[in-house]
């Protein structure tokens, strides 16, 4: 009698079902929430995209696609044309790959393949702590150690040995393109490396397995069947690499010089599209001018989505080809 | 792809002809051995350069000003860049009101309902974000803010930073949710417990020094940053005067002082790159220690 009374009332069910339909209510709106800020993600990149093409609009409605190719920079007359910018940016970025792929590669071979496994994790730590420093920094020893050391040291003999070249003519400054690369190689050998480590890492151990059991070394391990099985995953590792030198700004703008010529001198000053945003944005004096260099940073945007597409199709290939392999 | 399949014989083949491993190929083996050890040579030598000229050189530069004193005008030795340090602290402070909640919750949402081609695209343009040039964010910022407030302010330079923290915790939160073993929300969704409860109270709580880990990486990460800040936060000399006002910062006072041709400013640089770099090194030496720990946890 005592508890079925509350029963007869229907009081134990009633809470029960209520709270069963205020909890599917909470669960429903939980789930709104999340999806909304999930969704902000992809609402943020749109609006990145939509508000510098808006912003770039009158630069492009006035200059076409010939901005790309036009060398000819003149704030004063309001012509512009990133044909030098283009060209530093790239000239950096392919001088950085390589200095850097080389040492990246070697980087990953040796932490998988060579070093005990306690000695390769340290080792991981101490390059990813590069990847730590802010950009500015290096920049900053760019300008006071990096570029003194490259005009003392690296100049003269690269001019003494291959001064034939035009590549490695002309005075020699320090700052330059050549600096910019190699303080680029500094910034990207942390990513190239440690992607290409997982990449590596991610080769199944019956491709090693086999090739010693046909009496080879563990060089011939390596260069034969491990890095050949990881190729595509390395060249997603390396595009990674390239999309961080072609956006990379400070570091650059400190070293490079900020000339905008073409030169065809690793020596000479350059410019880079990220350093000249860097250097001019907060004083272009007309709208025409800031809108051209909006449109830079428009280009940047545009090849840095593609360049981490690509990449990413590409590691994800690799490291999944190997997983399924497994 | 038939990589595995095509490479094996090929490489085999080679091998078989060569036959016994012969001197030649033995010392192939070792020189190639050193040529990758060198390697980890040369990409470890500018670190050590880098960290030893900045200890050197910030460490004769550094004294109790730095950390006291306005920036002294030009010619006047002496001075600090009190007003940057609190500068970076405030802009730290307001990218983390953008990029904490967006990204926890994004990262939450990836973890319990991310599987699917939304996910998918959410996960596709967090690692686009994250490779953005972090100058394009500021030049996205410039555009949305600046522009419609007619000036630079602090508040800005925050936005600019937290849209570059979002990315960075929105990918260490859906990690970290998805180590805590499924038997915990289980055993709190068979309690009958609603799955918003679970989520909140359970699986995110549980992960909770995973997901800090990942918001001091990101808070080292940015705050080193200067391309984003150098026109949305801008610079300033002075004590800050609102979150609507320029505001300084000590990524953006170095590299006005490493470009400057005083002597005195260089100095002042060095000693700031030292500050700055012992808080970064700080930061990700301290979230190592804390994402070992949580493995090590999620291990047993």
């Amino acid at each position: 009698m005592s508890y079925a009374a509350p029963a007869g009332r229907g009081v134990p069910p009633l809470p029960a079902e209520s709270r069963v339909r205020s909890g599917r209510g909470g669960d429903a709106i939980f789930r709104v929430l999340l999806t909304v800020f999930g969704v902000a993600v992809i609402v943020l990149v749109a609006a990145i995209a939509c508000v510098l093409t808006g912003a770039a609009m009158p630069a492009i409605r006035r200059f076409g696609p010939a901005f790309l190719w036009t060398s000819r920079w003149d704030p004063v007359h309001n012509i512009f044309g990133a044909l030098p910018f283009v060209f530093g940016t790239v000239a950096s970025s392919a001088l950085a790959l390589l200095v850097a792929v080389p040492i990246s590669l070697g980087v990953a071979v040796y932490l998988v393949e060579i070093a005990p496994p306690r000695t390769s994790i340290a080792l991981s730590f101490i390059i990813e702590l590069l990847a730590a420093i802010p950009s500015v920094i290096l920049g900053l020893w760019g300008i006071f150690v990096l570029a003194p050391w490259v005009r003392s040291a690296v100049e003269p003999v690269l001019s003494a040995v291959l001064g034939w070249l035009p590549l490695f003519s002309g005075p020699q400054y320090g700052i330059g393109l050549l600096a910019a690369g190699i303080i680029l190689a500094i910034m990207i050998i942390p990513i190239v490396s440690s992607v290409s480590r997982d990449v590596l890492r991610a080769v199944p151990a019956e491709q090693r397995e086999a090739m010693y059991a046909l009496g080879a070394t563990r060089w011939e391990v390596i260069s034969r069947a491990v890095v050949p099985y990881g190729r595509i995953g390395i060249i997603g590792a390396v595009i990674l690499g390239l999309g961080r030198a072609l956006g990379e700004t400070m570091a650059v703008t400190m070293v490079i010089g900020n000339r905008p010529q073409i030169s065809t001198s690793l020596f000479q000053p350059a410019y880079t599209i990220a350093a000249v945003l860097a250097n001019e944005f907060s004083e272009a004096t007309s709208d025409l001018y800031l809108s051209a260099l909006i449109e830079m940073a428009l280009v940047l945007f545009a090849v840095s989505l593609i360049v981490n597409a690509l990449a990413r199709w590409l590691v994800a290939r690799a490291t999944s080809h190997a997983r399924a392999a497994r | 792809m038939a990589g595995g399949a095509c490479d094996l014989p090929r490489a085999g083949g080679a091998v078989i002809v060569l036959g016994r491993q012969s001197a030649r190929r033995r010392v192939t083996d070792r020189v190639m051995g050193w040529v990758c050890l060198a390697a980890i040579l040369v990409a470890v030598a500018p670190l050590a350069s880098v960290l030893g000229y900045i200890v050197i050189q910030g460490a004769s530069a550094l004294n109790w000003a730095f950390f006291t004193h306005l920036p002294a005008p030009v010619g006047e030795p002496g001075g600090g860049m009190a007003n940057a340090i609190l500068g970076t602290l405030t802009l730290i402070g307001l990218a983390a009101c953008v990029g904490v909640p967006v990204g926890i919750l994004g990262g939450l949402f990836l973890a319990e309902a991310g599987d699917g081609r939304l996910g998918w695209w959410i996960r596709f343009t967090a690692d686009v974000l994250n490779g953005l040039p972090s100058i394009v964010v500021g030049v996205f910022v410039y555009a949305l803010v600046v522009v419609p407030m007619h000036r630079f302010s602090a508040l800005a330079g925050g936005l600019a930073l937290g849209v570059m923290m979002i990315p960075l915790v929105v990918r260490t939160t859906e990690e970290m949710v998805r180590l805590v073993p499924s038997s915990l929300r289980e055993a709190s969704l068979a309690l009958g417990i609603r799955w918003w409860v679970t989520s909140l109270r359970i699986v995110l709580r549980t992960a909770t020094a995973g997901v800090i880990t990942g918001i001091m990486l990101a808070v080292a990460r940015i705050g080193g940053e200067t391309a984003p800040l150098l026109f949305t936060a801008f610079n300033n000399q002075f004590w800050q005067a609102g979150l609507d006002q320029p505001i300084s910062s000590l990524t953006v006072q170095l590299f006005t002082y490493s470009i400057a041709p005083y002597d005195d400013w260089h100095r002042q640089a060095w000693a700031a790159a030292l500050v700055l770099m012992a808080i970064t090194l700080l930061l990700n030496v301290a979230a190592r220690a804390a994402g070992r720990q949580r493995f090590t946890m999620g291990g047993r």
